[in-house]
């Protein structure tokens, strides 16, 4: 068990449904369950592993989160073959090269005697790992700037090793740079990690983690998701959308159902059209905002009609 | 093993622990439990159902209970999914071990069937039953599919082999190398021919103050592409099931030796259901590997229904990223008791979506063999290699076509 909160950023909720009522303030619905993981991340500062169908909302929570508390939001994208110098820090050698020349020009023109030598070379050497060279990535700027709220999305493209690292990272909330010191977070950042579960994290990093599997929300809650995020759309038309999205989902004979992101997609692109009634032609028409495979499309255009007659 | 586990270990508590009555207490510690001996006999119960809870899960949940508060049922609920579950099978057994140890039910035992946590691991439709009785099957399959619907784990004889055979050819799986096949990677490495590297020629030339040098190379990087294997043990392939779990060990373990990292082979039975086997096999000892893996795995034996299983490992794992750009070896006869077409348009579709598709069909090699069946005519065009698997011969050669693919 972590030592209690010493984060105390613009009021700290108190409870998980004063989560879930500040979430839904940014626009962002929650049920039960996520707002109390959520709450016990906050509350615990222990990470949190964020599963679920593409399109559900892993990533936006973290937006949301940020939004809440009034954070800024540090986002690192993962992908095959990231490591430390992407995730972390990097020198900025042009720059570290220009100042040395700059420092060349100088002593040409200063004349410095040869006498103060050595005591000029070890302090130019010294400027030239100075933290004005250093490009702070990611989760070294999230641990600079904190609080702040990391998001690590997809973690599960990134390599192992590099899940190894994060572990690390995740443990202690400091990176050691050799040339300058210790970085340690003044307040530990609010971590977010979302995996799609391309593959299985490693036990050791979800043992770091509050683990929650999103779902696909429900019908009345979906219908207030495309209110409160699409709110040009209609009350009749959202309604509409989103009950015959349902009913694809839940038919499960899709290659990749539709999640709350192609809803709200396909809501717009009906709605761009001034459509205030689903009729077959129009869905018809709009289907790419919703599926994205042809044998899907296929197979919702003949359940449409269906629903739609 | 879930059921008895949760039920060995279910006693009724109230969620206040003030006014908890002591009924049906089974140690005999009929006193007042504290609630921390109530929470963490949860942990235990839930790891005798199969969630992998450790100490420092443990000490999360009993935090994150004190900061919701004891007295909210569903607060408990939610700190224990959080804190405890690490993937989405680990939740339904939490539902389950929940239930039981918290839920205020009377009576024992649970009156709900052992069946419908496994339900969960494919979208097995409820008419199973139903489909086996009517159409062209053989009666011997119709028995086998039937005693496999009651979940009993079979251990079969290798089909043909005297147990003294069996042990011979099992020591002589170790022979098996596997190789992982590689693809190259987006990254360059260093060599000493290929591509100029301009940055590191640069910064080389950096170290030297802008004096330029020695001109650095690089080509790229290969890594080792992960391998997928879909077994069937269905009851028409029960014959080839523990070869080819000896096999799939062999590749795990190969894959394993080579350093490279997890998950780079990766194991499934398909059957009725969908089961990953990947950890089971991780064990190095091959038989008690198999064993772990005939406790895993709750359909030996069942029926075949091929294309819904490969819907369910498409949906679940395989297009999201574990089957994409690796080598997918299907080891199956071809028996679909359901629909071709289905089959025909999962297995188009594991075409697009992996880099090769190997199907291995024990009766392959034997002679007389015309590849007829519905199913095997329904996935030929969609796969790249058709191979034999019916002995350790036709094994030696299926890794050499996996090495190569």
């Amino acid at each position: 068990m972590e030592p209690q909160s010493t984060r105390v950023p613009v009021g700290d909720p108190d409870s998980a449904d004063d989560v879930a009522a500040r979430l839904r303030a940014t626009g962002y619905l929650c049920d039960d369950a996520l707002a109390t993981v959520t709450f016990l991340a906050l509350r615990m500062q222990r990470p949190l592993l964020l599963e679920g169908e593409p399109g559900t909302g892993k990533t936006a929570l973290a937006e949301a989160i940020a939004e809440t508390l009034g954070l800024p939001l540090v986002r690192l994208q993962c992908y095959e073959g990231i490591d430390a110098t992407q995730a972390l820090y990097d020198w900025d050698f042009p720059r570290q090269i220009l100042h040395l020349r700059a420092l060349e020009a100088a002593g040409a023109s200063g004349l410095a005697g040869a006498d103060d030598g050595p005591n000029t070379v070890a302090e130019a050497e010294k400027s030239l790992y100075d933290e004005r060279f250093l490009l702070a990535r990611p989760v070294l700027a999230a641990l600079q700037q904190s609080p702040a709220v990391l998001l690590v999305d997809e973690v599960d493209r990134a390599d192992d090793e590099f899940e190894a690292f994060l572990l690390e990272v995740l443990s202690t909330y400091q990176v050691s740079i050799p040339e300058l010191g210790t970085v340690r977070a003044s307040v530990p950042p609010v971590v977010v990690l979302t995996s799609n579960r391309t593959r299985e994290l490693h036990d050791a990093l979800k043992r770091r983690c509050l683990y929650h599997w999103i779902e696909h929300p429900g019908l009345e809650r979906e219908v207030e998701i495309v209110r409160s995020r699409a709110p040009e759309v209609s009350e009749a038309l959202g309604r509409q959308v989103v009950t015959l999205v349902q009913q694809l989902r839940d038919a499960g004979d899709l290659q990749k159902p539709p999640g709350v992101a192609e809803t709200l997609d396909w809501a717009r692109a009906l709605q761009h059209l001034g459509t205030t009634e689903l009729d077959l032609a129009t869905a018809a028409a709009t289907l790419g905002a919703l599926v994205k495979y042809r044998e899907d499309a296929e197979r919702v255009r003949q359940s449409l009609e269906r629903m739609l007659t | 093993m879930t059921t008895t586990g949760a039920a060995a270990a279910r006693r009724p508590v109230d969620r206040s622990p003030t006014r908890r009555e002591n009924t049906g207490i089974s140690d005999g510690s009929a006193s007042n439990h504290g609630p921390e001996t109530v929470l963490l006999g949860f942990t235990r119960a839930l790891r005798a159902a199969g969630v992998a809870v450790t100490q420092d899960r443990a000490q999360g949940y009993l935090a994150a209970v004190a900061l919701l508060g004891l007295d909210d049922q569903r607060a408990t609920y939610h700190a224990g999914r959080a804190t405890l579950c690490a993937s989405p099978d680990d939740l339904a057994r939490y539902d389950q071990v929940f239930e039981a140890w918290f839920g205020s039910r009377d009576g024992l035992p649970r009156t709900r069937p052992a069946q419908q946590r496994t339900t969960l691991l494919s979208q097995l439709p409820q008419s199973e039953r139903d489909g086996d009785a009517d159409g062209e099957t053989a009666l011997d399959d119709v028995v086998r599919a039937r005693a496999s619907d009651t979940e009993v784990l079979r251990h079969r004889d290798v089909a043909g082999l005297t147990a003294a055979e069996k042990q011979r050819l099992a020591a002589m799986f170790a022979s098996l190398r596997p190789r992982a096949p590689q693809r190259r990677t987006a990254r360059h490495r260093a060599w000493h021919r290929g591509d100029v590297d301009a940055s590191r020629t640069l910064r080389a030339s950096l170290r030297r103050m802008g004096e330029p040098a020695d001109i650095a190379w690089r080509r790229r990087g290969v890594r080792p592409r992960r391998v997928v294997l879909l077994v069937d043990v269905s009851g028409s392939m029960s014959g080839y099931a523990d070869a080819l779990l000896r096999l799939a060990h062999r590749f795990t373990q190969a894959g394993r030796d080579a350093g490279g990292p997890a998950g780079m082979v990766e194991t499934f039975t398909v059957g009725t259901r969908l089961t990953h086997l990947t950890r089971a096999l991780r064990q190095p000892d091959a038989d008690r590997a198999l064993v772990a893996a005939g406790e895993a795995v709750p359909d030996w034996s069942g029926g075949t229904r091929l294309g819904e299983t490969l819907q369910v490992f498409l949906d679940r794992w395989g297009r999201r990223g574990m089957a994409r750009g690796a080598v997918v070896v299907v080891f199956s006869d071809g028996w679909e008791r359901g629909e071709p077409t289905l089959l025909a348009e999962q297995m188009a579709c594991l075409h697009r979506i992996a880099h090769r598709v190997v199907w291995v069909n024990p009766h392959r090699g034997k002679a007389g063999y015309e590849p007829v069946q519905q199913g095997v005519v329904a996935v030929l065009p969609h796969v790249d290699h058709f191979v034999a698997g019916h002995s350790l011969a036709t094994y030696a050669e299926l890794v050499e076509v996996v090495a190569g693919a």
